[in-house]
C-alpha cells in the first residue's frame, strides 16, 4: 500500500522496507544507497545514518553471503551457546563481529530470537536453525559452502503447544475457523462491541495489562481521522515466544482481532509490526492476509457491513528490543529511530502519523477475537474473577518440556513447574528480564493480575545456575538495547553492568550491594520508558529474595582500606616492559 | 488570553497562566528546578536528561514536560528528589570525559553550572573513561564527543535553510553519539555555526577560530548562583570561640601537579593564623617525610597512578583520622586521567619509544625494581581507600580549602560561597 510515490520521492513510512531492500541485495547499506535514499527522502545523510545505526540488523559494512545471528540470551547460554559459538567460528574460519574479507560468512550475536524452547538457536539469512550443537553446525556450514540454500536446510520450527485446559475452558488453542469472529460483527454495533470487551476485563497481554476495552473506547472517542490499528508483534522480551506460536498456528485469529478493533474504533488501516527475527513467518501471514481479502474479511464493506473498509499490511522491524515499546514502535513505523516518545499523548490520541492509534499485543488481539467468537460469558467462566480467561506462558530453561502452556489465570507456580517438569527449580524469572524473579518459597503464588503478573516469559533455572551470571546476562541485554535517549538508562545500565562484574569477581563490599539497590531505584524513578524503569527490577528483587547467595559473594570486612583493590591486575599492563 | 490558574510548589501557592511550562513558571517565582536539556524555544520539550525530575501530583516525572494546570501539586525541594537530580548530573560526569580545566566552555557550561548549584563534589558512580573520538572533520566545527550529554538540542534546532538536520543521534544505548553531517555543516553560515555552539549546553560543539573561552570572572557562571542565597550564605562567625584545640595536619601530593599545594599557600597572611591553629606533620610544606604521630586530618592531592601512590595513600588512611581529597585529580583522576581512555602500553610506547625525539631501537620503557610500577589507569583516591570529604577545583581556591578544613576540624563555622566552588 504505502510505497514509493514516484521514482525520486520516497515516503518516510516506507523507509524500513527500502533499507531492507539494500541490506538484502548488497549485504549492507552502501554509501551510494545512503546518498540516494536521503535524497529521495529529502533529509540529510546524517539523519538517515541515525536511523540505520539504530537497528542492529542494518549494516554499513558488508556482511556475508551467509549472515548468521546466534542467540546469546540466557537460555541459550545455559544450553551450550559457548560451544556452538566456537563451532561456528571453527567451521567458518570467521570470528564473531568481525568482517570476512571473502564475504562468505558473517557472524553476529543477537538477543533472544523467540526460539527459547529449542536453544541454542540461530538465524541464517533469517531462516531458523534450532537445537544447535557442534555436529549440526558442521553439517550446516558444509552444506552452505556447497551452495545449498539455507531455506532448504533450515529447521521446521515446532510449536510445542504442550498444555491446554479442558476443552470447555480453552480459549486460544481450540479449533479455529477463519471468519467466524468477524462474522459476529454484523449483529452488533461498535459500542456494544466495546462494552463486551470491557465486560470481559481483557487486559493487555504485552505486559502492562492496560484494559483493552478502555483503550478502544478512548480511541473511538477521538475526532481525528484516519485511525490506525497496530499489532505489536515485536515480542522482544527474552524468553517469550507465545506470539510466534500464535502467528504460526493461527495468524488469522490475530488478523480477526485487528479487524474487530478496526470495527470498534472506525479504523481503515492496520499494520502488523513483525520483528525481523520472525521474517520466516512473514510469507505465512501475508498469505493469510491475501486469503482474507478474497474472503472479504479485509477490503471494502467487510462481511457486507456498509462502509466497513479495512486492510492490513505487515511491517518488518530491523532488530531493536525497545521498538516493542508502543511509542518507539510508532516512531519505527514512521521510518525514524525507534526511540520512545515523551509521554505527552497516548497513542490513542496521537499515534501513528499523529493520528489516533490502537496498539495491542498479538495475544490481546487473539483473545479479543475469541471473546467475540465464543461470547463474553464463555470467556468469563475461566480464570479468576479479576483475571478471567487463560494466559499463554512461554516456558523455557531447566525443564523437560519447554514450550507453550495455555493455563487458566490463577494457576499456581508450583502447578506450572509440575506441568513443564522442571528439574530442581531454584530461580524462576517471570515475564522476562524486565519482569520479576521468584524463589521456591513463592511457589504457591498464583499467576494473575493481582498476584504474580506474567507477560508470557517463564524461565526456569536450577540450583547450579549462578544467579549473578543470569543477572549479568540481563544487564548486558539492557545495556545493549537501551535507546540511549535518557541519561539514567543510557549511563545507568552501563554502570550497573560494571558493578555486577565486580560482584562476580567477589570483590564487592556490602556497600556495593546497597549502591546497586540505590542506583536501581534512581533508574526506576527517572527513566523515560519501561526499559530503563524495569531494567534493574529483577536485580533489586534478587538481592532481597536470595540473601544467602549474595552474602556469599561479599567480602566481609571493610575498614576504610579497599583491600580488594587488585594491585596485581592494575600493574599487569606495565609488567610487559620488564626486560 | 490564557486562563489564570493557581497551583502549588512545595506548598507555596503560585499564580500563572494555564499551560505555561512548569520550569519557567517556577523560575519566575524564584524556585529553582535544575534543568539541562530544557530550552524554552524547543516545543515540545525534549525530556532527555531527566535532571528536572520532581514529584508532580505524587508521581516522579520530568518537570520540563509539564504544563501548569489548576490545582496541580509539585514537590521540588524534597531531599530524596534533590538527591535523585544530583545523581543524574553525577551520572553525566561519570559517563562523559569532562576535564573542565582544559575545556573551552568552562565557566559558561550548563552541566558544570548544575554541578555548582547542586554542590556536587564527587560522583557516586565510577567514571567510565570510555574512549571517544573528537571529530575534526567538519569544515567549521569540532565535535568533542567526550563532553556531549546527549541532550538533543542540536538535533532538533540546528537545521539548514531547507530544513535538513545537521546533527543526528547515531547508534544506540551507551554507544549513542551525536553525528554531524559534513555537507550540511558546510552550508551553515558562520553565525549559525556560532549559534549552534552557544545552543549546546556543554563544550561539545566548538567553532574553529571562535573561542568561547573567557577570562576567569567574566564567565557566565562565575559569581552568581541562580538560587536565592540561603540565609547563611555569608560566612557566619558565631563570635570567635574562646580557644580552639590545636590539631595536626598532614598533606601529600600523589599524581598531581602540586597546584593544590600552591593554592593552599594562596591565603597569604592567613597562613599565619592557620599556623596558630594547626601543626603540620608529614607534608611537602614542612618537608617532614615520615609520620611522627596520628594526625587529625590528611589532605590528599592527586590520584594514584603508580604503586608508590597506593602505598602512601594507604599509610595516610591509617595515620589520619579524616582524609580529604583536594582537587579534581584526587577526586576522580583529573587531568592525569586523560590517559585512562588509552591502554597503558600505547601511552608508554608513544612516550618512550615512538615519540619524535627518540631514535628507533635506542630507547626503552624504564623498568627497574626500584621504580614504582605504573598502574593500568589513574585511580581516584576513593577507589583505593575511604575518603571522608571532597574539595573540588583545579585547584580549589585557598579560601574554600581552609574554610572546609576548619569546618571539619572544629565544626561548621563557614559556608562555602558559590564563587569559591569551582571545577577549574
Ligand atoms: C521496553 C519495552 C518493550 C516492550 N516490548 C513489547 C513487545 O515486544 N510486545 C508487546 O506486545 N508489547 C511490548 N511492550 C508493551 C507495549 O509498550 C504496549 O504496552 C503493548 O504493546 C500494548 O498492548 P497490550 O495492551 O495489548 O498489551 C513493551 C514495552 C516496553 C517498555
Ligand atoms: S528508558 Fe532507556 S530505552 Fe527508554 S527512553 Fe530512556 S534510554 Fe530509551
Ligand atoms: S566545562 Fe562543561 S563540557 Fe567542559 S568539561 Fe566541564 S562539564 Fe564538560
Ligand atoms: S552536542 Fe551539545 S547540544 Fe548536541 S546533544 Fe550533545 S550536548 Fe546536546
Ligand atoms: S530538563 Fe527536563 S528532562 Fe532535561
Amino acid at each position: 500500500m504505502k510505497s514509493k510515490k514516484s521514482d525520486n520521492h520516497l515516503d518516510r513510512t516506507a523507509l524500513l522496507d527500502q533499507l531492507w531492500m539494500y541490506q538484502n541485495q548488497y549485504g549492507c547499506i552502501r554509501d551510494q544507497d545512503v546518498e540516494e535514499c536521503s535524497q529521495k527522502l529529502g533529509i540529510s545523510k546524517i539523519e538517515l545514518e541515525g536511523v540505520i545505526s539504530f537497528y542492529h540488523f542494518f549494516h554499513r559494512e558488508r556482511t556475508g553471503h551467509h549472515t548468521i545471528y546466534l542467540n546469546n540470551s540466557i537460555v541459550s547460554e545455559t544450553k551450550g551457546f559457548q560451544r556452538v559459538k566456537e563451532a561456528f567460528e571453527r567451521e567458518t574460519g570467521q570470528r564473531f563481529g568481525e568482517q570476512d574479507p571473502s564475504g562468505e560468512f558473517a557472524l553476529f550475536e543477537t538477543p533472544c530470537i523467540g526460539l527459547s524452547d529449542q536453544e541454542p538457536a540461530a538465524l541464517i539469512n533469517f531462516y531458523p536453525f534450532t537445537n544447535l550443537n557442534s555436529l549440526k553446525v558442521r553439517r550446516i556450514i558444509t552444506d552452505l559452502r556447497k551452495g545449498v540454500h539455507p531455506k532448504a536446510i533450515c529447521d521446521e520450527v515446532p510449536d510445542h503447544v504442550n498444555y491446554t485446559p479442558p476443552k470447555d475452558k480453552t480459549i486460544f488453542f481450540r479449533e479455529y475457523h477463519p471468519g467466524v469472529a468477524v462474522s459476529k460483527l454484523v449483529d452488533i454495533t461498535p459500542e456494544q462491541l466495546i462494552e463486551e470487551v470491557k465486560r470481559s476485563k481483557l487486559g493487555g497481554r504485552g505486559g502492562a495489562f492496560f484494559p483493552t476495552g478502555m483503550k478502544w473506547e478512548f480511541c473511538r472517542k477521538e475526532k481525528e481521522n484516519p485511525k490506525y490499528i497496530v499489532c505489536n508483534a515485536d515480542e522482544g522480551e527474552p524468553g517469550t515466544f507465545k506470539d510466534r506460536v500464535l502467528m504460526s498456528e493461527m495468524p488469522g485469529l490475530m488478523l480477526e482481532g485487528m479487524i474487530t478493533a478496526a470495527y470498534a474504533v472506525g479504523a481503515q488501516e492496520g499494520i502488523v509490526y513483525l520483528r525481523a527475527e520472525y521474517t520466516w513467518l512473514l510469507e505465512k501471514i501475508n498469505n493469510v492476509i491475501e486469503h482474507f481479502r478474497r474472503m472479504n474479511l479485509l477490503g471494502k464493506n467487510i462481511c457486507g457491513i456498509e462502509n466497513f473498509d479495512f486492510d492490513i499490511r505487515v511491517q518488518l522491524g530491523a532488530g531493536a528490543y525497545v521498538c516493542g515499546e508502543e511509542t518507539a514502535l510508532l516512531n519505527s513505523l514512521e521510518g525514524k529511530r525507534g526511540e520512545p516518545r515523551t509521554k505527552l499523548y497516548f497513542p490513542t490520541q496521537r499515534g501513528y502519523l499523529n493520528k489516533p492509534t490502537i496498539v495491542n499485543n498479538v495475544e490481546t488481539f487473539c483473545a479479543a477475537a475469541r471473546i467475540i467468537e465464543l461470547g463474553t460469558d464463555f470467556y468469563l467462566q475461566t480464570g479468576t474473577p479479576d483475571s478471567p480467561g487463560t494466559k499463554l506462558l512461554s516456558i523455557s530453561g531447566d525443564c523437560f518440556k519447554p514450550g507453550i502452556y495455555e493455563i487458566e489465570w490463577g494457576t499456581s507456580v508450583a502447578k506450572v513447574l509440575e506441568l513443564c517438569e522442571a528439574e530442581d527449580p531454584f530461580f524462576i524469572q517471570v515475564s522476562g528480564p524486565s519482569g520479576e524473579c521468584i524463589s521456591m518459597s513463592e511457589k504457591n503464588r498464583k499467576i494473575s493480575k493481582d498476584d504474580l503478573k506474567c507477560g508470557g516469559s517463564f524461565m526456569v533455572f536450577h540450583s547450579d545456575r549462578d544467579i549473578i551470571h543470569i543477572l549479568t546476562n540481563f544487564a548486558e541485554f539492557f545495556k545493549h538495547e537501551s535507546c540511549g535517549i535518557c541519561t539514567p538508562c543510557r549511563a545507568g545500565n552501563y554502570i550497573i553492568k560494571r558493578k555486577l562484574v565486580k560482584l562476580s569477581t567477589g570483590l564487592a563490599y556490602k556497600r556495593d550491594i546497597a549502591e546497586i539497590a540505590e542506583w536501581g531505584k534512581i533508574m526506576k524513578m527517572t527513566s523515560r520508558c519501561g526499559l530503563g524503569k524495569l531494567a534493574t527490577n529483577s536485580l533489586l528483587l534478587a538481592i532481597d529474595k536470595f540473601p544467602k547467595y549474595f552474602k556469599k559473594k561479599l567480602d566481609k570486612k571493610g575498614e576504610g582500606l579497599n583491600k580488594n583493590f587488585d594491585e596485581e591486575k592494575a600493574v599487569m599492563a606495565y609488567e610487559k616492559f620488564r626486560s | 488570553m490564557a486562563k489564570k490558574i493557581k497551583f502549588k510548589i512545595d506548598g507555596k501557592v503560585i499564580k500563572a497562566e494555564e499551560g505555561r511550562n512548569l520550569v519557567t513558571v517556577a523560575e519566575e517565582n524564584g524556585i529553582f528546578i535544575p534543568s539541562l536539556c530544557y530550552y524554552e524555544h524547543i516545543d515540545p520539550p525534549l525530556g532527555s536528561c531527566r535532571v528536572c525530575t520532581c514529584n508532580i501530583d505524587g508521581h516522579a516525572g520530568p518537570a520540563c514536560m509539564e504544563k501548569v494546570r489548576d490545582g496541580m501539586e509539585v514537590e521540588v525541594a524534597k531531599p530524596e528528589l534533590e538527591d535523585v537530580r544530583k545523581s543524574l548530573v553525577e551520572m553525566m560526569f561519570a559517563e562523559g570525559n569532562h576535564f573542565c580545566p582544559s575545556c573551552e566552555k568552562s565557566g559558561d557550561c550548563d552541566l558544570q553550572h548544575m554541578g555548582y548549584e547542586m554542590g556536587i563534589t564527587n560522583t557516586r558512580f565510577p567514571h567510565l573513561f570510555k574512549d571517544r573520538l573528537i571529530d575534526f572533520n567538519p569544515k567549521r566545527m569540532v565535535i568533542e564527543h567526550n563532553r556531549c550529554v546527549k541532550c538533543r538540542r542540536c538535533v532538533e534546532e540546528v537545521l539548514t535553510k531547507d530544513g535538513k538536520q545537521v546533527f543526528s543521534f547515531c547508534s544506540r544505548g551507551n554507544e549513542t553519539v551525536v553525528g554531524i553531517d559534513y555537507d550540511m555543516e558546510a552550508q551553515l553560515t558562520e553565525d549559525e555555526a556560532v549559534e549552534a555552539m552557544n545552543l549546546c549546553p556543554t563544550g561539545a560543539i566548538l567553532v574553529r577560530g571562535k573561542s568561547i573561552a573567557r577570562p576567569f570572572g567574566d564567565r557566565k557562571f562565575d559569581y552568581e548562583s541562580v538560587q536565592k542565597p540561603k540565609a547563611e550564605a555569608k560566612p557566619k562567625k558565631n563570635g570567635k570561640p574562646a580557644k580552639l584545640e590545636k590539631k595536626t595536619i598532614a598533606t601529600i601530593s600523589l599524581a598531581g601537579c602540586f597546584g593544590c599545594h600552591m593554592s593552599l599557600l594562596d591565603i597569604d597572611l592567613g597562613l599565619l593564623d592557620i599556623i596558630e591553629l594547626v601543626d603540620f606533620n608529614k607534608s611537602p610544606l614542612t618537608d617532614i617525610k615520615e609520620f611522627t604521630k596520628t594526625c587529625d586530618i590528611g589532605l590528599i592531592e592527586g590520584g594514584c597512578c603508580n604503586t608508590e601512590n597506593i602505598e602512601v595513600l594507604r599509610e595516610f588512611r591509617k595515620k589520619c583520622k579524616v582524609l580529604v581529597a583536594i582537587g579534581e585529580c584526587s577526586i576522580w583522576g583529573g587531568l592525569p586521567a586523560m590517559r585512562n581512555m588509552v591502554p597503558l602500553e600505547e601511552c608508554l610506547e608513544e612516550a618512550y619509544l615512538d615519540s619524535m625525539t627518540t631514535e628507533t631501537g635506542e630507547s626503552i620503557v624504564p623498568y627497574h625494581e626500584d621504580l614504582p610500577k605504573i598502574l593500568d589507569k589513574v585511580y581516584p583516591c576513593n577507589e583505593i581507600v575511604k575518603i571522608d570529604h571532597f574539595i573540588p577545583g583545579c585547584p580549589p581556591t585557598a579560601t574554600h580549602m581552609w574554610k572546609q578544613v576548619q569546618n571539619i576540624l572544629w565544626g561548621d563555622q563557614f559556608s562555602i560561597l558559590y564563587s569559591e566552588f569551582k571545577y577549574d
